[in-house]
């Protein structure tokens, strides 16, 4: 566990506190309680969806194309992001700040991408008939159980909740990089860091909302696959 | 503004680093993508999904949120307390599995997705 940044303390030493018993910043310090009161909206709204999963009938409906191609690519786009921003921060901590900026603008750009899929993904899913309280008729004949139960209408509340807040979450996040790379010369780097912690859980999110909400709905048997 | 200006810069890690925490997460991702289509049992799928989102989110926060390198005392605020909380959560679970049986009066099988050769 001993880092460089421990060096010559004991665990123990690390209590005594201090002004700066954290060693960060109040700023930083915030970020990080932010983000875990923001980690549990997102794990109650997860476990509120796996709850309604585990007690109906759950649909499976989502294709090969376009679904899966475009939630992977928006993936490798939220990824990516997350790798620009470690650069930004890695050039700000270097006192680079016009390296700083132009790393954090293109971070914005790889979030406005995956904002952009990920409305052309709604738009299909909307076109297709699904409603936060409706199932496509197609869908529901064809995930009826054997003995008659249909699918469970709130297949569209869980997707649009979870998928619309975490999309708030990325649009929300670009607005604060725009701010923070125009203002980055009267930022300290801590500021930057911040911006950066926020932007690193927006990823960190969609590594939960990808695999429970995408991969675990693939229409792998292609039910639908002649409808 | 600049009242915790004194507070160390202690950025550690390299951009080789960095690229190689990426691309792990790229192989992460794609393995999840490859095991979506092979046909498991629920549970299982949801299982080995789960453990390597937790690597992935791990790697993030290890990393790319620099906790690695953060002292001991913030890492110890922050990550047990939001597991435990995020554990508390699963109390709900079994109400869900009961209210499944209420719903729909199964005798012995839960509901399963009909297979395709039913469809005309």
């Amino acid at each position: 566990m001993s880092t460089e940044a421990r060096v010559g303390h004991f665990p123990a030493v690390d209590w005594e506190g201090g002004a700066l018993p954290y060693r960060v910043g109040h700023r930083k310090l915030g970020m990080w309680l932010f983000i875990v009161s923001d980690s549990l909206t997102f794990s109650a709204l997860l476990i509120g969806y796996s709850y309604l999963r585990a007690s109906n009938v759950w649909p499976t409906p989502f294709p090969f194309w376009p679904s899966i191609i475009f939630s992977s690519v928006m993936t490798f786009c939220l990824l990516s992001s997350s790798l620009t921003m470690v650069f930004g921060v890695s050039a700000s901590s270097k006192g680079d700040k016009d390296k700083a900026r132009k790393w954090i603008l293109l971070t914005i750009l790889f979030g406005v991408a995956f904002i952009v899929l990920h409305l052309i993904e709604w738009k299909h899913l909307i076109d297709e008939g699904m409603r936060p309280f409706f199932l496509p008729e197609h869908w529901v004949k064809v995930f009826t159980t054997t003995s008659g139960v249909p699918p469970s209408p709130l297949f569209g509340a869980t997707f649009f909740t979870i998928t619309g807040l975490h999309m708030f979450h990325v649009a929300s996040g670009a607005v604060y990089l725009l701010v923070v790379a125009g203002r980055i010369k009267k930022l300290t780097h801590e500021d930057v860091e911040i911006s950066g912690l926020y932007w690193h859980f927006v990823d960190l999110v969609w590594m939960f909302v990808f695999p429970l909400i995408y991969i675990m709905s693939v229409d792998a048997g292609h039910h639908l696959a002649g409808h | 503004m600049t009242a915790d200006a004194h507070v160390e810069e202690h950025f550690a890690g390299s951009n080789k680093l960095f690229i190689s925490i990426w691309v792990w997460l790229l192989v992460l991702t794609l393995i999840e993508i490859f095991l979506a289509y092979k046909p498991m049992p629920i549970y299982l799928m949801l299982t080995v999904l789960l453990g390597l989102s937790i690597i992935k989110a791990a790697l993030i926060i290890a990393y790319f949120m620099h906790m690695k390198f953060e002292r001991l005392s913030l890492i110890l605020t922050i990550i047990p307390m939001l597991v435990v909380c995020i554990m508390l959560l699963f109390v709900f679970f079994p109400d869900s599995f009961r209210s499944a049986g209420l719903r729909y009066q199964f005798k012995e099988q839960p509901p399963v997705a009909p297979a395709a050769e039913e469809e005309p």
